[in-house]
């Protein structure tokens, strides 16, 4: 059984439609990613999980429907990071990162999780005092994981986390969830726009077009499909 | 040419001054705390407080001394501010700013209207909470109750700093003031939280009531408006984000209206309010911030 899955989502704000009814799994300890044009539907698959807009049809996690309030899916081991990755810029990366175990009680856990995503993330140990809109871009996606790690998730939701960072800050990123996912085990479901990486760093892999799942597959066979290749790889 | 004994009168002014200010100072934090969290100025906060004054008043008439009434309204206020959230303010949690404007505007009304209608109109008086004895200090007599007033006033807004800084739960009501949406995501459940912010400024509000209704001798359902709108100016001129700021303006209002009522014959106490209503159109017009406020900013 998927550790999660979506069974015909369809999700619209006001007259749009931005989910026509789809069906989408991320398997235990996989890393999945959601390709798309702009507009597909990418952002809204995500926040259908996290309950940020009205949904029809079900969501499954762990075996049981998730439910519609974003601060229960937080509590039920979800982390979302939101594109413009949803810090608090007014206050300190101390604070950002223990808002993150807000939902727990394990003191010592959250005081161990701490000191690792500060030795994982050493630049953070060094602007621990600053303000979180204080960081450079690259530092915020840094912290915006930091923080969802805090959350202790067994599911993380990244939605376009290269957007406005330099191709090495990238490719740093995604090693650090690599680590995550091989070491720890963690599922990940992740959007992007940058479809070549997206499918290198992930198992497998859906293609969404107006709404709808266009081809769903493994990653390494999607990178040899012709039209994904045509339409988002550009060779 | 001052002499010695009108500097004690000036000191003796000053500190009575900053007592007046501390009660400002506790309704205007109060005000702050909700302006931070929903983004509305609480028109009703100066009559929840009167509503608690005439709850404890009520315990005192029962057999109670000051202090455990004191403690018992402090705590039920919290409670009741919690409930007037939930029943209240919930309702229109997603609305405009103005919507929620004029709905404590009406809670102001039926919390008056429902005080005269529990307590008659016959004014009351309540014990006092200190020794009515002056003190010496360095010569000066000062009043026991003025220092008891300012000392009160400052350890709850202290208290409330505390926790805000340091406490987990605090941290959290600060992230779902700021962000609530990010707040969500990390399992923060935001609406708990604002109900718990009119918790805490109910309860600071109480302490403003049954600090200011003592030394007044006597008091009616009406006793806390003026005391609102010094609180507003002391805000406003602290910049009405920014609680420090609110402290700061609301002590500095205090003294300078004792002193102007004192010393500025023409002024008496029957300008003080207008002395305020200046204060805050001045603030307004010339720096909106306020002194520690940040500039302005459009909440999105």
């Amino acid at each position: 059984m998927p550790l999660l899955e979506l069974r015909g989502v369809a999700a619209r704000y006001g007259p749009l439609q931005a989910l026509r009814g789809i069906d989408l799994s991320v398997g235990e300890s996989e890393i999945v990613a959601v390709l798309g044009a702009n507009g597909a539907g990418k952002t809204t698959t995500l926040r259908a999980i996290s309950a940020t807009v009205k949904t029809s049809g079900e969501v499954v996690f762990a075996g049981e429907r998730l439910p519609g309030r974003p601060e229960a899916v937080a509590r039920a081991g979800i982390a979302h990071v939101p594109e413009g990755r949803g810090t608090f810029a007014q206050l300190s990366v101390d604070e950002n990162l223990r808002l993150g175990a807000h939902v727990r009680r394990d003191r010592a856990g959250v005081k161990a999780d701490y000191d690792r995503a500060l030795e994982r993330f050493p630049i953070l140990a060094e602007r621990r005092r600053q303000a979180a809109g204080t960081l450079s871009g690259g530092e915020q996606q840094q912290l915006a994981l930091a923080r969802a790690l805090m959350q202790r998730p067994r599911l993380l939701l990244l939605d376009e986390p290269s957007l406005g960072l330099a191709p090495r800050v990238v490719a740093d990123f995604f090693r650090v969830v690599a680590e995550l996912n091989e070491q720890e085990g963690l599922s990940v479901l992740v959007v992007e726009q940058n479809a070549r990486l997206a499918l290198a760093s992930s198992s497998r892999a859906y293609v969404l077009e107006v709404g709808r799942v266009a081809v769903a597959g493994a990653s390494a066979e999607l990178q040899r499909h012709e039209s994904v290749r045509r339409s988002y790889l550009g060779y | 040419m001052v002499g010695a004994a009108d500097w004690a009168g000036v000191a003796q002014q000053v500190v009575a001054g900053l007592s007046s200010g501390g009660t400002y100072a506790t309704l205007a934090v109060a005000l702050v705390l909700i302006y931070r969290a929903t983004g509305v100025v609480n028109f009703a906060q100066g009559e929840l407080a009167m509503f608690s004054t005439f709850v404890a008043w009520t315990l005192t008439q029962h057999g109670f001394s000051y202090w455990p009434a004191f403690a018992l309204t402090v705590a039920a206020s919290f409670g009741g501010g919690i409930a007037l959230e939930r029943v209240v303010i919930r309702p229109v949690e997603r609305a405009s700013v103005l919507t929620v404007a004029i709905v404590t505007i009406g809670v102001f009304f039926v919390v008056n209207g429902a005080a005269f209608w529990i307590w008659s109109p016959q004014v009351k008086s309540m014990p006092n909470a200190f020794s009515t004895r002056p003190i010496r200090i360095a010569g000066v007599a000062f009043s026991i109750s003025d220092l008891g007033i300012i000392g009160v006033s400052l350890l709850a807004v202290l208290l409330l700093w505390f926790f805000f800084r340091f406490t987990k739960l605090g941290l959290a009501m600060r992230a779902a003031a700021l962000n609530p949406e990010s707040s969500r995501l990390t399992g923060i459940r935001v609406s708990w939280m604002i109900a718990l912010g009119w918790g805490l400024a109910t309860a600071l509000g109480a302490v403003a009531g049954l600090m200011a209704a003592p030394p007044l001798g006597s008091f009616d359902q009406n006793f806390m408006q003026p005391i609102l709108l010094y609180a507003f100016a002391g805000a406003v001129l602290g910049g009405i984000d920014s609680a420090l700021g609110a402290v700061v303006g609301s002590l500095a209002l205090g003294v300078f209206l004792n002193l102007l009522g004192t010393y500025v014959s023409w002024v008496g106490t029957d300008l003080r309010q207008a002395a305020a209503l200046a204060v805050i159109l001045g603030v307004l017009l010339v720096r909106p911030a306020g002194l520690f406020g940040q500039a302005l900013v459009r909440r999105v």
